[in-house]
């Protein structure tokens, strides 16, 4: 069997694995970037509409547009792609990592390295994640799948079509449908509010007339070999009207009910996982339960926007060419999520440097207060205009807040928003 | 007469009211910035949209049996089979279908790099199309 050597090895060669590649390699370390697919890009290449890089490029970009440009930013150094080339386990082997891949050119291989970053970015919900009674025909796609088939594949899999879920990818499939010339019938949310941005409702919903049911539940799928229609019930004051259930027909329901990052890979090295983030566990240099695999991207936890993604990445990156370099965090706090935050995105930080966290609210709500207690004690408030759990906050906290925890043995940081 | 309308401009969202005067003019409220009453403007006389699609690729080969055999089946079954595209700046809303059905009528001829004009001045706008996708 084959054997490789390398300083680092990236799982992933879409935006976080590519960001993350690049700091390795500019750091003078030998870098292996291992991509499942036949090109690096990752989701980005399917997401042919526009709305990509405007922290980034400060241009708004296509996806495979920003891909593009991070790729030929790759091939200009000394980083090693693999594409076309699946990981299939991780072991821990003394101070090495080994990745055993398989791939059509190149067999069985197995890659050695000593930092490991983990990019493997996400995977959609699907139809028995949110177990949507009714029989099982043909017709039903996860929206993401449907984006693959029309944009790349060339496939338009459906005439009349129902959404369901109201995250952004379902409201760009409900443009996307409707310019490759089929009807879009309805798109269909279970909460009271749209889980995607307002300028994507105007822009993929209201310029079609296309409805949008809120606090909507899809309680049937019908058809026989094909769908031939969906039933939706209203959900008043948190109770199921049945008797205003209706019909909708349609031969095509796609599903936008959310990602659900690809840890399976992760688990085979003994990652531990957060259950809120279903992301990998990291302390304040992004580093996993296990020393020296690192995890960025929609691996570790679904972002909204690529450039938050080749952010996080950079730092992964960085962090993993400073630890193998023998610098390790001197000490760290514990980071708690408070009253109406779901998550954040990293359970340490360091009180030495500056952090930047990411995190997620529970609540919709103006002129909201984010509030930052250090061992109880307030070390910073902001004003946040607007708040919903769709949108990411970021936030930095650096030695100004975060100082007075060098003299307190346990130190816990928390997070809230009111 | 009174409209109401999103700005779809920046993520806030705001909900904005613009109401037209005797004189013809454009008095635009519940906007938290200038780029607010601009987009209502512009909404409400000459509404644009960047527009994306994908054209049909005709690969140089195809039809071809020995170029075709020299390619192994992996290759042929992953080779994407539609060019993304975008129009070079907001197009008008009106005449998007015109547009699209003139796209889906093309055939980009591979290779093909990533900025280069596959629809120059499109339906007479001044608009260009370009690729945005590089592919051999
Ligand atoms: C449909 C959709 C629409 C979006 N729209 C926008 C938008 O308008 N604006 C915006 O800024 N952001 C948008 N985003 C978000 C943003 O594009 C993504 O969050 C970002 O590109 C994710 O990057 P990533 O590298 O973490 O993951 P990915 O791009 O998913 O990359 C992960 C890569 O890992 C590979 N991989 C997985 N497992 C293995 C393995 N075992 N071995 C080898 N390789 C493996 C996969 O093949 C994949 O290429 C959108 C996302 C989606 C899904
Ligand atoms: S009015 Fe200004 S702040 Fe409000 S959505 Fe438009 S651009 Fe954004």
């Amino acid at each position: 069997m084959k054997e490789m050597r390398f300083d680092s090895a990236v799982i992933g060669g879409g935006a976080a694995g590519m960001a993350a590649a690049l700091e390795l390699a500019a750091r003078g370390l030998s870098c292996a970037v291992i991509e499942r697919e036949g090109h690096l890009g990752g989701i980005l290449m399917q997401c042919v509409h526009n709305g990509f890089g405007l922290i980034e490029f400060n241009e708004e970009l296509s996806g495979p547009e920003f891909a593009e440009r991070f790729e030929e930013k790759v091939r200009k150094t000394a980083i090693t792609p693999f594409v076309g080339t699946t990981v299939i386990e991780i072991e821990n082997e003394g101070a090495e990592k080994v990745l055993s891949c398989v791939s059509a050119g190149l067999g069985v291989v197995r890659i050695r390295a000593k930092a490991v970053v983990l990019a493997m970015g996400c995977r959609e919900r699907n139809r028995g994640n949110i177990r949507i009674p009714g029989s099982r025909p043909a017709g039903v796609y996860t929206a993401g799948l449907a984006q693959r088939l029309v944009n790349i594949e060339g496939y338009v899999p459906g005439k009349d079509v129902v959404i369901i879920g109201s995250g952004d990818i379902g409201l760009i499939m409900a443009r996307r449908m409707s310019w490759v010339g089929c009807k879009v019938h309805a798109v269909v949310e279970i909460l009271p509010y749209p889980s995607g941005l307002t300028r994507n409702i105007v822009q993929c919903l209201n310029d079609f007339g296309i409805p949008l049911y809120l606090s909507h539940l899809t309680t049937n799928i019908y058809g026989k070999d094909r769908v031939e229609g969906v039933e939706i019930t209203p959900i008043e004051n948190g109770a199921l009207m049945t008797e205003k259930a209706f019909k909708i027909p349609c031969d095509t329901v796609l599903l936008s009910v959310g990602l659900v990052p690809e840890n399976e890979l992760s688990k085979t090295a003994g990652v531990e996982i957060n259950p809120m983030t279903n992301g990998p566990i990291v302390d304040s240099s992004l580093m996993t339960s296990v020393p020296g695999i690192f995890a960025c991207g929609n691996v570790l936890h679904v972002h909204d926007l690529v450039d938050f993604v080749v952010e996080e990445a950079r730092r992964a990156g960085a962090f993993a060419a400073e630890w193998l370099s023998g610098k390790r965090p001197a000490k760290e706090v514990r980071v708690k999520a408070g009253p109406n935050v779901r998550y954040v995105n990293q359970s340490r930080v360091d009180p030495s440097r500056d952090n930047k966290l990411y995190l997620r609210t529970l609540i919709v709500k103006n002129d909201a207060l984010l509030e930052v207690k250090l061992n109880n004690k307030v070390v910073r408030q902001a004003k946040k205009s607007h708040v919903q759990p769709s949108e990411m906050i970021s936030l930095t906290l650096g030695p100004a807040e975060l100082e007075a925890a060098l003299q307190v043995p346990d130190s816990v940081l928390e997070i809230s928003i009111q | 007469m009174r409209q109401e309308l999103i700005c779809i401009t920046c993520p806030m969202g705001c909900r904005l009211v613009a109401e037209r005067t005797g004189e013809g003019e454009l008095v635009v409220s519940g906007n938290r910035c200038p780029r607010g009453a601009a987009y209502a403007r512009e909404e409400l006389f000459a509404p644009k949209r960047t527009v994306t699609a994908t054209c049909r690729v005709s690969r140089p080969c195809a039809g071809d049996r020995s170029c075709a055999a020299a390619e192994t089946a992996s290759q042929a079954l992953d080779a994407p089979r539609r060019v993304p595209v975008r129009t070079s700046a907001a197009f008008p809303k009106d005449r998007v279908p015109e547009l699209l059905a003139r796209l889906y009528e093309l055939e980009v001829e591979l290779p093909v790099e990533r900025g280069a004009v596959v629809l120059a001045d499109a339906l007479g706008t001044g608009i260009d199309v370009l690729a945005t996708r590089s592919l051999k």
